[in-house]
């Protein structure tokens, strides 16, 4: 059974806040909830599956948030992959409505990770339980690090630059400048990237997502009812996930989820790369968004340094990418998966005002979660308004 | 008398699965799994072979040597322990038997570390009952 153009993203909702020290996460969560409903033209009585998770919740958060606004749904699901989890909600709720398990789907997320100055990238993971970890924390691993660890090792693999990694940020930034709610909005160049402080050998300061406050939601329905809503159903027809790890040591650390869910997401859509109008790439930092496109397929590995450059990924060029300027402009209060799949639709509406993407008819979004350089997650999906 | 100094960094969680390991690791020898059914060779140790899930192991003493295969110098960690050590390097360093393991090169200064480059295993006891395997330029 195919799950293909069964269900589709019918409300979407991108909090506006970026610092929110006034605001609890779950007063965000309920917040978006709100604006997606509307947005979809639908109450809180209509939903009966709930997808959540987050970096502030509790081990059952999903039932705390339930309790929150008083909800009673028929389908659960709190995966928590990362940052590529609501993306992989959006899957998974495709297919609980494809199989009749639940007919509205909620998705939500919300985090105040910068007025609670969380040290998402550089405060270090002891205390975890898993037996991996072992091996790594007492080392001192960080987010970035990680990162930056696949970074180098592409440098000396393929001759990547720091300059190309820099032409990511850039465009990232130009797309935030047109997008009001970003929270860096002036132009930078690529020589302030390379004159950025070193955070993490070779990334710098600039190749690193910002930490906001935030939160956001989606509405995901099954086709027959998304005819009648309010705005035009934007089709879910392709999806896949992924995991990478240390593989007992044997891992082949540039090759990442993305190639084996990038793979599954095509397969099932029935699409090529040169459908794909606009993507939503996971920008933790720049070198996540070169891997990311290597191993979708969008090019070769290796040629990633060449293919972000000369305004490639710019909302006017050949592949237009995070165009409301990505985690590394706009917003990332801890996880942002939720904002790819918010950004593709309201491209795939034509509702991006001066960033809008010309004809823009099928969108590829994908989450990575975790870090590169240790283990992650990586869910993709496709998306059509056809 | 002084007092010595309390070590900050996050340690490592010991547990029946994991202790023969470490316990190798304080007396200054590193080990490998390799499975007796499959011959499949695994790092970090663990009960079972995760290629076909057999229990039948066998320890190999691992020659401490590898070569760099990636790395960061790091310049900011928030963590106690890490932030009174910056820039410190992180790496994976490819055995000589294969694995690849996360580590920390010592002894030289960030920017005289290279991708291929040959390093050595160096036991640093940092707690009675925890000893980490890092590594140094091979002499």
């Amino acid at each position: 059974m195919s799950i293909s153009r069964k269900a589709a993203v019918v409300g979407v909702y991108e909090h506006p806040t970026r610092f929110a020290p006034d605001k609890t996460m779950y007063q965000i969560m309920a917040e978006s909830a709100r604006g997606a409903l509307d947005d979809a033209g639908l109450t809180i009585k209509d939903v009966d599956g709930l997808f959540t998770t987050g970096i502030g919740m509790g081990a059952m958060g999903i039932v705390g948030f339930c309790d929150y606004l008083n909800l009673t749904p028929n389908y659960l699901d709190s995966t928590s992959i990362g940052g590529s989890s609501f993306v992989a909600h959006t899957e998974h709720a495709a297919g609980a409505i494809a199989s009749g398990l639940c007919e509205v789907a909620l998705i939500v997320y919300g985090s105040s990770a910068a007025s609670q100055r969380f040290a998402v990238g550089t405060g270090g993971f002891g205390g975890s339980p898993d037996p991996c970890d072992q091996y790594e924390v007492p080392f001192g691993v960080t987010t970035v690090g990680s990162y930056a660890m696949i970074a180098q090792r592409h440098m000396y693999e393929y001759g990547t630059t720091s300059e190309q990694l820099a032409e990511i940020a850039v465009t990232m930034r130009l797309h935030a400048s047109m997008n009001p709610e970003a929270k860096y909005r002036d132009p930078i160049t690529v020589e302030d990237v390379m004159a950025s402080r070193i955070i993490s050998s070779p990334l710098h300061l600039l190749d690193c997502c910002i930490i906001s406050d935030g939160g956001g939601a989606l509405i995901v329905t099954s086709a027959a009812r998304a005819r009648d809503l309010k705005k035009k159903p934007v089709y879910i027809i392709g999806s896949g996930e992924a995991v990478r790890h240390a593989a007992r040591g044997t891992r082949d650390f540039l090759e990442i989820a993305a190639a084996q869910s990038g793979r599954l997401a095509f397969e099932r859509a029935g699409v090529a790369h040169k459908d794909i109008d606009m993507a939503m790439v996971y920008d933790s930092f720049t070198i996540t968004v070169l891997a990311t496109l290597e191993n979708l397929g969008f090019c070769k590995r290796g040629e990633g340094g060449a293919f972000v450059s000369g305004g490639r990924l710019r909302f006017d060029g050949e592949l237009p990418l995070n165009t409301d300027g990505g985690g590394l402009s706009s917003n990332h209060p801890g996880m942002r998966g939720i904002f790819l799949v918010i950004e593709a639709t309201k491209q795939l509406r034509g509702e991006c005002g001066p960033r809008q993407v010309k004809d823009c008819k099928v969108a590829l979004a994908h989450g990575t979660g975790g870090t590169l350089g240790t283990r992650h997650s990586g869910a993709t999906l496709i998306l059509t308004n056809q | 008398m002084a007092q010595e100094k309390k070590y900050a960094k996050p340690l490592p969680h010991l547990d029946e699965e994991n202790r023969p390991w470490w316990e190798a690791l304080k007396r200054h020898e590193l080990y490998l799994q390799k499975c007796r059914d499959c011959a499949a060779i695994r790092y970090y140790p663990r009960a079972q072979c995760p290629e076909c899930l057999s229990p039948r192991t066998e320890w190999i003493r691992a020659s401490g040597r590898g070569k760099v295969y990636t790395f960061t110098a790091t310049w900011q960690n928030q963590a106690a322990g890490f932030r009174e050590s910056i820039p410190y390097v992180m790496a994976y360093v490819q055995l000589d038997e294969g694995p690849k393991m996360l580590t920390n090169i010592i002894d030289c200064g960030p920017e005289q570390v290279k991708i291929g480059m040959p390093v050595e295993v160096v036991y640093e006891d940092v707690t009675a009952e925890v000893t980490l395997a890092k590594f140094r330029p091979a002499r």
